[in-house]
């Protein structure tokens, strides 16, 4: 059991993390109205969130802290899963499209 | 590294250098990182297949509603920051402090998500069926938004068993720390959900 230390200020330390997270969902709510393609949307909107995901993961749940064994253990994995549930995209447009697959 | 269990076997140290209910903590938000993934691509493949996926989302009330939600909940992931540091300190009243004002704040974004569900039920909105287009607009927006409001209203009531146990002397800060996991993951999630959910169907 570990001693008690004493308590720094947290908030003030995690702030920056804090401010760029909400400048990141300002951010995807001021280019949600620009007029680009969903497409492109998506693809920005998902790489902000990607990047705000991470600074989470990293800063606010310590993951940048901690032996770099778990981050091996645990994230490479689980992006590897996330990786592979893209593979029925095809499937997707083909039913948008309403074409059987070629025989 | 060697250490002796109770019962004097001998017994491996953690190789992450971390308590098992931490890991294992981990280890249920990987899963459940995968879950939400999967059903983000499900309802992606049923956006993508649908010609006439509605888009009904205006700035006012559901955008401004979901910017507000969005303020809350990195909020309150700020003050569970100060609960996890208040508990290390051994502080119980500050880390009592910071538990409450979380969960202050995940009550409040609960009502601010059942106040937009119940906006959408009275303009139409039902699992299989809107006004709009594409009847699987209902069931996706239901199910991922209702999935992440499960995931804050399990994580308020954890919080508050947490911080009665913790002021009481029968949990440690290490209980708070996990707890403290679990919320950063539900907000998140909610970076995800709202940029794929709300702002891609915005009405234009």
């Amino acid at each position: 059991m570990t001693a008690p230390r004493k308590s720094g200020n947290v908030i003030a330390k995690y702030l920056p993390v804090y401010f760029v997270l909400l400048g990141i969902a300002g951010l995807e709510v001021f280019l949600a109205y620009q007029h680009f393609s969903t497409a492109a949307l998506l693809v920005i909107l998902l790489g902000l969130a990607i990047c705000g995901g991470a600074l989470a993961v990293m800063y606010f749940m310590h993951l940048a802290q901690e032996r770099r064994s778990l981050f091996l253990t645990l994230i490479p994995a689980t992006i590897f899963v996330l990786l592979m549930m893209n593979m029925f995209w095809s499937d997707s447009f083909r039913l948008l499209r309403m074409r059987p697959f070629p025989h | 590294m060697a250490m002796h269990g109770h019962d004097g076997a001998l017994m491996e140290g953690s190789p992450y250098a971390i308590p098992s209910r931490k890991l294992t903590m981990w280890l249920f938000l990987i899963s459940d990182a995968v879950t939400f993934g999967a059903i983000l691509f499900g309802y992606g493949y049923l956006r993508t297949a649908s010609s006439d996926w509605p888009a009904p989302f205006k700035f006012n009330p559901s955008i401004l509603n979901v910017i507000i939600m969005t303020f809350v909940l990195i909020t309150s992931s700020l003050t569970m920051l100060g609960a996890v540091d208040s508990a290390k300190a051994g502080d119980k009243a500050k880390a009592n402090r910071f538990l409450w004002s979380t969960i202050l704040l995940g009550v409040i974004f609960a009502g601010l998500h059942i106040r937009e569900w119940f906006a959408l039920i009275d303009e139409g909105v039902r699992l299989f069926q809107n006004p709009w287009g594409s009847p699987l607009f209902g069931a996706t927006f239901f199910s991922i938004t209702g999935l992440h409001l499960l995931h804050v209203i399990c994580g308020v009531v954890a919080i508050a068993v947490i911080s009665r146990g913790f002021s009481r002397g029968s949990l440690t800060a290490g209980h708070v720390e996990t707890t403290g996991l679990y919320w950063h993951f539900v907000d998140l999630v909610w970076m995800f959900v709202v940029p794929l959910i709300y702002l891609l169907n915005i009405s234009r």
